[in-house]
């Protein structure tokens, strides 16, 4: 042995034991990462993610329900005064404030996902007290705009990315 | 506990084996010599029943798993139809399955309020009490994704609710639950994966009991008196052949327990809403976890916070594990405890309590009595228990174990 091991002067078996362990650490994650990853949503399960929607066929005051990304996903089509009374409520007494402008992209069509955001049953269309719908697990109320109302969820059901492709036809995703 | 073998086999090649392993001789040891206290009652029975109801699950899961298909478009079928009517005694396999894990966690309970109830989490169990906390943890998990693997209704809901446990999690939560789903919901990803784990996590199961034995067989039985054994030949008996056929003798009954669920009352316990194909679009109308787990399903719903209330149903889970801290009464056993005795039933009709309202439908009147009981559920333990540590009068225990046993005879035979 050559030498006192110090930091100004570390020797060889230093070196090779620092080298060792940071390719075994590096080797170590690189085998982790595939095992952590293969668990994500597979390509069959992404390539299903969008789908169209025509909206001539849904009558005025009928909620369809479709699948979407493996789960329900509410497609309203609102009459006038469910349309009034989502865009009548003093913000102050929303949970979860949102104005119903911010949730809907034409105001006859409402389109959220239709899971609970407690602990993700599917709710009830047209039940509960404001008649938007209800969650026969624990209970939550929302109403003609999907915003929490009563109840244990704490957020209002999501609204989905979709654009309009014309004006009877939707692509959700 | 020094039980130290002194066995020799008696043939040629029984020494020639034991000279290279030994294991007739830690077999000798652990079930034969070893030193049972000799105040035991049936409550002691529990570990051999448990034993052979953990065997019973994996023995008639590994058949199932023989007929079972885990795909979300054949697994309802290949239980209801094939395994049900077409397998050979499948119906039986099954039944035997699915009522095995509900008499598993009964025989749990009873081991863990037994444990409760005569001190056996105290000093020097604390890691046996912690590995039993794991192994419970482990069968809950174990039985949630055994339950899912039917795709009935009430599975696809139960996955459902307890993966979007998850989702609580600030931030993370919903990327967490996507990557447990293996998609933007419970679905056929999330069956096999669940199937994979249900076929693991037995064994990893039984590897725990082997730790959970071998720390037992190192600290020794606690027993109904709650004294450490101090002389071997006073205090204790042999494992075999007292033990062993008091273990025997304790089995047989429960099997006829077991015998008459399997064959007179088979889907009590099962749910009517599964015994309908899942349907990702529709709920049942109220959705209820399996009766073992229910006083826990019933601590979530009473809290109206998302989040608190998943971190009070964990909470629940790990202040088991804390016990040992939390009671520091120098007392092991409730015989020689009145006031913690009392707690302890109350406690009792806490869980019972918590576990009706868990499978009822939820009203004002009910949610204000879960929140009662959870209050007391928690405050057995974080209140209760480490008060009656030191204010507590205790009554005086026996010197010793055979002095509790000779007290207990009538005047003339200890002459």
């Amino acid at each position: 042995m050559s030498g006192a091991t110090t930091i100004e002067n570390p020797n060889r078996r230093d070196f090779l034991f620092l080298a060792t362990g940071a390719v075994g650490a590096v080797g170590v994650a690189a085998v982790a990462w595939p095992l952590i990853m293969q668990m994500n949503p597979d390509a069959s399960t992404l390539a299903m993610s969008s789908i169209e929607v025509d909206l001539g066929a849904i009558p005025e005051a009928q909620i369809v329900t479709l699948k979407w990304r493996g789960g329900p996903v509410f497609v309203r089509h609102r009459t006038k005064k469910e349309i009034e009374e989502a865009q009548n409520v003093d913000l102050g007494e929303l949970r979860d404030p949102q104005t119903d402008a911010q949730r809907v992209k034409k105001p006859e069509w409402l389109i959220v996902v239709g899971v609970c955001t407690h602990l993700g049953c599917v709710p009830l269309g047209h039940e509960g007290k404001y008649e938007g719908w209800f969650c026969p697990c624990h209970g939550s109320v929302w109403d003609t705009s999907g915003r929490i109302r009563q109840g244990p969820a704490p957020q209002n059901l999501a609204v989905p990315e979709y654009t309009f492709l014309s004006d009877t036809k939707v692509k959700i995703g | 506990m020094s039980g130290a073998s002194t066995y020799v086999p008696k043939g040629a090649i029984g020494r020639w084996f034991e000279a290279r392993l030994p294991l007739m001789g830690l077999v000798h040891s652990s079930f034969v010599a070893y030193p049972v206290p000799r105040n035991l009652n049936y409550m002691w029975t529990f570990g051999a029943i448990l034993s052979f109801m953990l065997v019973a699950q994996i023995i008639t899961g590994v058949v199932l798993a023989m007929h079972y298909i885990p795909s979300a478009t054949q697994a309802f079928t290949s239980i209801n139809s094939d395994i049900m009517r077409n397998v050979n005694y499948g119906w039986l396999i099954r039944y035997m399955h699915t009522n095995g894990a509900s008499l598993f966690f009964l025989a749990a309970y009873i081991h863990m309020f037994r444990g409760f109830y005569y001190g056996s989490f105290k000093a020097p169990r604390e890691m046996l009490w912690i590995l039993g906390v794991i192994i419970y943890f482990l069968m809950m998990a174990t039985a949630f994704m055994g339950y899912v693997l039917p795709w009935g209704s009430m599975s696809l809901a139960g996955a459902t609710v307890i993966t979007n446990l998850v989702s609580a999690i600030p931030l993370f939560g919903t990327g967490l639950a996507h990557w447990l789903w293996g998609g933007y919901a419970v679905g056929g990803p999330t069956l096999t994966r669940f199937y994979s784990l249900h076929y693991l996590l037995p064994f990893v199961i039984a590897a725990f009991v082997a730790l959970h034995i071998w720390a037992l067989h190192v600290t020794g039985q606690n027993n109904p008196d709650g004294v450490e054994v101090q002389t071997v030949d006073r205090d204790t008996v042999a494992f075999t052949p007292y033990a062993t056929l008091k273990d025997v003798f304790a089995l047989s009954i429960w099997l006829i327990l077991y015998a008459w669920l399997i064959f007179y009352i088979p889907n009590y316990l099962l749910d009517a809403d599964n015994s309908v194909q899942a349907n990702p679009l529709v709920t049942p109308s109220h959705v209820v976890p399996e009766w073992y787990l229910l006083p826990f399903y019933a601590i979530l719903r009473a809290i109206p916070n998302k989040l608190m209330g998943v971190i009070a149903l964990f909470a629940a889970i790990v202040v088991l594990a804390l016990v040992p801290w939390l009671d520091r009464s120098p007392v092991k056993s409730a015989k020689y405890r009145p006031t913690y005795r009392f707690f302890f039933w109350v406690f009792i009709v806490v869980c019972i309590v918590l576990g009706w309202i868990g499978s009822q439908m939820p009203t004002e009147g009910l949610t204000l009595i879960a929140r009662i009981c959870t209050v007391g559920y928690f405050g057995f333990f974080l209140v209760v228990m480490p008060v009656l540590s030191f204010v507590e009068k205790t009554k005086p225990i026996p010197a010793s174990i055979a002095d509790a046993v000779l007290a207990k005879k009538p005047a003339a035979v200890q002459a």
